[in-house]
């Protein structure tokens, strides 16, 4: 797991929370921090890599261990 | 310049306000600029309290713990009893409530636009409403639609 300043989980959470939740936390970031974000919705999968794709931030790490998706998000 | 998104809200439903603003704060996360514009029963979406229900009745893609048929659907309590198992199951899920969502696009500047014409016809008071909300017409939903990314009517 990559190195971050930041972590949010959103364990137990559906969608679109996970995505809203992610952004409200790299609204309080600075550009550089990074974000661990931990969901186990599985829809999160694909819409995290959505949601950094059009917000200029950048997913540096993406994993899934014990039934838990982990990313590393960027602020850009 | 920010992509737009312009909804039309017109279901007063525990299930039919959920896609509205679902999708409302998710593209205002994503950085879009984003109005709905609630007309007939999709004004309930924006009263201070909100009793919204769904029914089985017409319904027949409901999930039922056992078959209903049609005809039994009309009892009393039906509604009510569909209602608790559908927020005790959202509730379970951890998916967010109305009002979380609501909530949020407030928070992220969605523009919540109640039809007029709608709110003269079901004599709906400015108390009854949330606050932030704005009212409008065919034209203003129109004036911005018009150059919107998306358009969707629900």
């Amino acid at each position: 797991m990559s190195e971050y300043d930041v972590e949010l989980d959103t364990s137990g959470l559906n969608c679109p929370l996970p995505v809203l939740k992610a952004r409200k936390s790299l609204s309080t970031m600075e550009t550089g921090q990074r974000l661990h974000l931990i969901a186990t919705d599985a829809g999160a999968k694909m819409d995290i890599p959505a949601f950094i794709k059009m917000t200029g931030n950048v997913l540096v790490e993406t994993s899934e261990q014990d039934g838990k998706l982990h990313f590393v998000l960027e602020k850009g | 310049m920010a992509k737009k998104l312009a909804i039309i809200a017109s279901k007063g439903t525990l299930d039919g306000g959920y896609p509205p603003f679902i999708l409302a704060s998710t593209a205002a996360a994503l950085g879009f600029e984003v109005k709905i514009f609630f007309t007939f029963y999709g004004l309930q979406l924006l009263k201070k309290d909100l009793s919204l229900k769904v029914s089985p009745l017409g319904n027949p893609a409901m999930p039922m713990p056992v078959p209903v048929p049609s005809i039994i659907q009309i009892i009393p309590g039906l509604e009510w009893f569909a209602t608790w198992m559908m927020k005790r199951k959202l509730k379970q899920k951890g998916v967010a409530s109305i009002e979380q969502l609501r909530e949020i696009c407030l928070e992220s500047d969605v523009e919540l636009i109640a039809c007029q014409m709608t709110y003269d016809l079901f004599d709906f008071k400015p108390d009854d409403m949330i606050e932030g909300i704005s009212h409008g017409g065919a034209a203003t939903f129109l004036e911005f639609a018009g150059d919107a990314d998306v358009t969707l009517y629900m």
